[in-house]
């Protein structure tokens, strides 16, 4: 995989049938990947650490107010190699949040970066915080 | 559920009977396929990253997660049979921002490894990608298994 191509977009699935139920069922190790969730006036962010995830991998979809994130790690022994040491294994990556604002679907941003996948949701115009004036008669 | 950050030491050696059990009945669930799907495991050491070490024929492979840590901040050195990682994770804090959560950590690591048998240095070679670092480090002739003829 090239450099550019790590950075590239990816596609956030508005609409997926792809329900939380059926990713935890899958066989094989989940792991609730490490998060830093931040909001500015504008915009929501996320930022989740998945490292071995390839950016074909990641799954991100936004139903009604539940984001969920899945990643599956790309396994990665050879075939002649023997454990020694075994503190991560090969698995899954999925962790589900409620989104209480309303988001600009068309607007959503994902990157996958280095293991680390940055999110961006803006928010929708009726979400936003709106000052209101006070006139003095 | 049970959460890896109680054991947040990364010792190599030092892990407690517990967790290795842990380890031994999730190896054990995998290879019967009856891993309870349910169970869902956090996988983090803070800033330290999770290192695997394996053994083929002719190398020693090392992986570690480092995610959002790039080459310009990492430090791999070998001295004798010992490798060292060390470096830096940088997270960027947006200070104008309403943090809700905040789980990834920051900082500088290192963490050395002895190796079981001794290394070629010079053919030690180390990629990063998608936050995994892999250094392959090829078995000194002396280290390497020989077939022995029977005359």
């Amino acid at each position: 995989m090239t450099h550019h191509d790590e950075g590239r977009e990816i596609q956030v699935g508005k609409r997926q049938d792809v329900s939380g139920q059926t990713e935890q069922t899958r066989s094989g190790l989940v792991f609730i990947p490490a998060v830093d969730i931040f909001e500015t006036e504008n915009e929501i962010n996320l930022v989740a650490d998945m490292p071995g995830v390839k950016t074909d991998n990641v799954n991100i979809d936004l139903r009604e107010n539940t984001l969920t994130l899945a990643g599956e790690i790309t396994p990665f022994e050879g075939p002649d190699e023997d454990d020694l040491l075994v503190e991560y294994e090969v698995g899954q990556y999925f962790r589900q949040f409620t989104i209480p604002e309303q988001i600009n679907q068309d607007k959503i941003d994902a990157r996958l970066s280095d293991g680390v996948l940055q999110l961006t949701l803006p928010k929708a115009e009726a979400a936003k915080p709106r000052k209101i004036e006070i006139r003095s008669e | 559920m049970f959460t890896r950050g109680l054991w947040n030491f990364p010792g190599y050696g030092l892990r407690t009977h517990f967790e290795e059990l842990d380890r031994m009945k999730r190896h054990l669930d995998q290879v019967f396929g009856q891993g309870d799907p349910s169970r869902i495991a956090g996988r983090t050491a803070g800033v330290f990253p999770l290192i695997n070490l394996t053994e083929s024929p002719n190398a020693y492979v090392l992986r570690a997660e480092l995610p959002g840590v790039t080459a310009n901040d990492l430090d791999i050195q070998t001295m004798g049979r010992n490798i060292t990682i060390s470096g830096e994770r940088r997270i960027a804090v947006d200070q104008n921002a309403k943090y809700h959560r905040r789980e990834r950590e920051g900082g500088r690591f290192s963490r050395a490894i002895a190796l079981p048998g001794d290394i070629d240095r010079d053919k030690v070679e180390a990629s990063l990608k998608e936050g995994v670092l892999q250094v392959t480090m090829p078995k000194s002739e002396a280290a390497k298994p020989r077939q022995i003829e029977i005359k």
